[in-house]
């Protein structure tokens, strides 16, 4: 307000209310829109500097389609089982297809680390999060949708994949798995 | 104060409009009483959702505190679903509503065109939230807060949410009407006051949200009948549109509140109008792009629509709410010094009214909601953090400290001056009650801050069962997560017993409550808070205004700038936790 009048925000202002703002607001309304530009620019930034963007190579699928195409990778590159469940160990480079289902994760996947790969996700069913645990990597799978992503373990270790998207009532039980070797 | 005087021309009029309004013997103000009586059975309307919601909460905490993990699998589901509408849709919106008509022919003075649709829009809201309840205890909803397809729940779950929305739409348009009444009446003068501005915000908000809402519903309704497709990542983008935006009717509702509430309890001025304004119109203008929250690690949209809308066009309603975070300190800091604590920096917030509900509720909710809710929420709506983030319990444990220690909180420190002011009665358990929003924030504090820290050890949420004894390969936690589920159930516990306590209080005063006659307001005592007894002063002028004028919010200005340095380090902290993760692209 202008030095005439001061009033609380339940009284009506009278006259011309569009007036400067005192220093002390302007200074912080102008470190505010900085910092605002700063939060903005961080993120076309880390897609040129950044390691880790969701960008990924999307495109629509069917449930069907996906997993012929699973099943498909499965055959080319399994080496063993774990309770019924194949172990799947693709070549460094590879496609590599997870289907989210009505509570599972399917196949097991054996990496390399250091090793680039393109992770493709998606549900035959419901939505399902995929939450690589403990690295805590966390994406949305949508079925019809094919979310191609490429990921670079930098770990050694036994991870597993919690669903982090509600599907239902064993929804907590959906859990799968990813060995990284060296 | 508006002015109390009848401008009917011809004498039967004025009998009329005598009776049918009170004068306020605190604020001066001219009241509708068929805006009063919809005041009063929204806020009822209100409170018995929050009670629903907060035994869900209850039995929710105590489930998620593994070591006493209470509910079985489906009931938790149904108990999560059961807390999510009843606390984001129903308890808030008819909270809203009551805001509306407070904000709207109260503060105006001003006459409640229509009242009887104001009626037939309350019914259908409590139509639609029966039908919801009633689907969803039934077991025939377990689809939880966001039903996102193919998940299904009966068509009657849909049909009650459009009744509801329907009703709210209704209230909405009302609240325009009687604006345009009473700018035709010449009810004020000038421009509206800001609380009636920033409510207006919120409405015009709401039917932005509100038409999203049928944009998504009457699809889904048709659905969930087998009349028509529906696409998983279409129904995500529309279904936040209003899921979304909804937030931000409760942000605009809530800094309209703080705004009242610095104004009523001590006198706390506007600094500009043009800045406060401006910063709510940004709201209107940017709001429903943060649909985009929900979808950065979605399959759906490219990087670009996701930088876009997730900063709501480069951050400025981020601007908004920064600009608000300091006019409202700074507004109560200026109304303190006038009233002559100009001692130092901080001796306005010495002797601040801390024992008086409706202050310390307002500032704790300033609090909460900014540097916990707001910095986690910027930093978790990056594009790129959000991958740390997503569906863990980071998000519920963010928007815990936004929309229930922001402005759930908020709700109930207004509540303690709609009590005596509306519903003209003493507010129960006056000591009690001025505990009350210390006990509900320390909880909402403890309990959101150890779901932030499980999330970040990726502890999914919406999840029964963090031991994963079902799980066909072990899981193995981390110990201090077992900790932070203990921190979890005893914050959640506190909570619940506060909003229980807030009950309580609300309804033993409604209905049973010392009646107040209009000399007892000078009076004081017990359940009256301080800025009921003696109003502090409104509007200032003279060279006592004009020296505060020019000395500023200096006490402010160092807490702004604290803020912003826990906001940076927060933001890039996660930034370095983001790079340490797989490359992934």
């Amino acid at each position: 307000m202008s030095a005439q009048e001061m009033h609380s925000g339940i009284v009506g202002p009278r006259g011309t209310w569009w007036v400067p703002a005192n220093k002390q607001e302007k200074r912080w309304v102008v470190i505010s829109f900085v910092w605002c530009m700063v939060l903005f620019a961080m993120m076309p930034l880390w897609h040129w500097k950044g390691g880790q963007n969701p960008a990924g190579i999307r495109s629509k699928t069917t449930p069907l389609a996906f997993l012929e195409r699973t099943e498909r990778f499965v055959t080319d590159y399994k080496v063993g089982e774990e309770n019924g469940v194949p172990i799947v160990a693709p070549p460094p480079g590879a496609d590599i297809y997870l289907v989210g289902r009505m509570w599972a994760w399917y196949p097991i996947l054996k990496l390399e680390k250091g090793a680039s790969y393109t992770l493709h996700l998606s549900s035959i069913d419901v939505n399902h999060g995929f939450s690589l645990y403990p690295v805590n990597l966390n994406f949305q799978v949508v079925p019809g949708y094919d979310y191609g992503l490429r990921v670079v373990p930098n770990k050694a270790g036994d991870f597993r994949i919690i669903c982090n998207e509600f599907c239902g009532i064993a929804h907590h039980a959906m859990v799968g798995k990813v060995v990284v070797e060296e | 104060m508006s002015s109390t005087t009848a401008d009917g021309p011809s004498a039967s009029l004025i009998e009329r409009l005598t009776a049918r309004y009170r004068a306020c013997p605190v604020t001066g103000l001219k009241v509708d009483k068929s805006a009063e009586a919809l005041i009063k059975v929204n806020a009822v309307a209100a409170i018995v959702c929050l009670l629903i919601g907060v035994i869900a909460a209850t039995g929710l905490v105590l489930t998620r505190w593994q070591a006493v993990h209470l509910l079985d699998a489906g009931m938790f589901y149904r108990f999560l679903t059961l807390h999510g509408l009843n606390m984001l849709i129903f308890f808030i919106i008819f909270f809203e509503m009551a805001v509306l008509y407070f904000a709207g022919p109260v503060l105006l003075s001003s006459r409640l065109p229509a009242p009887k649709l104001g009626w037939l829009a309350f019914v259908l809201m409590v139509l639609g939230a029966l039908t919801v309840n009633a689907t969803v205890l039934a077991g025939r909803a377990d689809v939880l807060f966001t039903s996102y397809p193919p998940l299904q729940a009966h068509p009657l779950y849909y049909l009650g949410i459009i009744l509801f929305a329907v009703g709210a739409l209704l209230m909405v348009s009302l609240f325009f009407a009687a604006l345009v009444v009473a700018k035709r009446e010449k009810a004020y003068e000038g421009s509206i006051p800001l609380v009636s501005f920033g409510a207006l915000t919120a409405a015009i908000i709401a039917v932005i949200t509100l038409l999203h809402g049928a944009a998504i519903y009457i699809p889904t309704f048709l659905w969930s009948l087998g009349l028509m497709e529906m696409d998983p990542q279409i129904y995500r983008m529309v279904w936040w549109a209003l899921g979304h935006s909804s937030q931000q009717i409760n942000v605009a509702a809530m800094v309209s509140i703080w705004y009242l509430l610095a104004g009523l309890t001590v006198g706390g001025v506007v600094l500009n109008e043009k800045v406060s304004r401006t910063a709510f119109f940004l709201y209107i203008l940017f709001i429903s792009m943060a649909s985009a929250h929900h979808l950065l690690v979605d399959p759906g949209m490219g990087p670009a629509w996701k930088i876009w809308n997730t900063s709501y066009a480069m951050y400025l309603a981020v601007l908004a709410s920064m600009i608000h975070g300091f006019t409202v300190p700074a507004g109560v800091e200026m109304g303190m010094r006038l009233r002559g604590y100009t001692a130092g920096l901080f001796e306005w917030l010495k002797k601040a009214p801390w024992s008086d509900p409706g202050f310390s509720g307002m500032a704790l909710s300033v609090v909460i909601f900014g540097f916990m809710g707001g910095i986690t929420g910027v930093t978790i709506g990056t594009e790129q953090i959000n991958i740390i983030a997503h569906n863990t319990l980071r998000i519920p444990g963010h928007f815990h400290t936004t929309v229930v220690g922001g402005t759930a909180l908020a709700f109930f420190a207004v509540t303690y001056y709609v009590l005596p002011l509306i519903f003209r009665r003493r507010v129960a358990f006056w000591k009690l009650a001025q505990l009350q929003p210390y006990l509900f924030a320390v909880g909402i504090v403890v309990m959101s801050m150890s779901m932030i820290f499980m999330g970040i050890f990726g502890v999914p949420r919406r999840h029964w069962d963090a031991s994963f004894q079902t799980s066909p390969y072990p899981v193995e936690m981390q110990p201090v997560v077992e900790v932070f589920q203990a921190t979890l159930g005893l914050g959640g516990l506190l909570a619940a017993f506060a909003v229980l306590s807030f009950v309580l209080i609300a309804v033993v005063s409604v209905f049973f409550g010392k009646r107040i006659q209009d000399a007892d307001f000078a009076r004081g005592g017990a359940g009256l808070p301080q800025g009921v007894v003696k109003l502090p002063a409104q509007t200032h002028t003279g060279p006592a205004m004009e020296a505060t004028h020019n000395a500023g919010a200096k006490g402010t200005m160092v807490l702004v700038f604290i803020f912003l340095a826990c906001f940076v380090l927060y933001y890039f902290t996660n930034w370095k936790l983001l790079s340490m993760l797989w490359k992934v692209g």
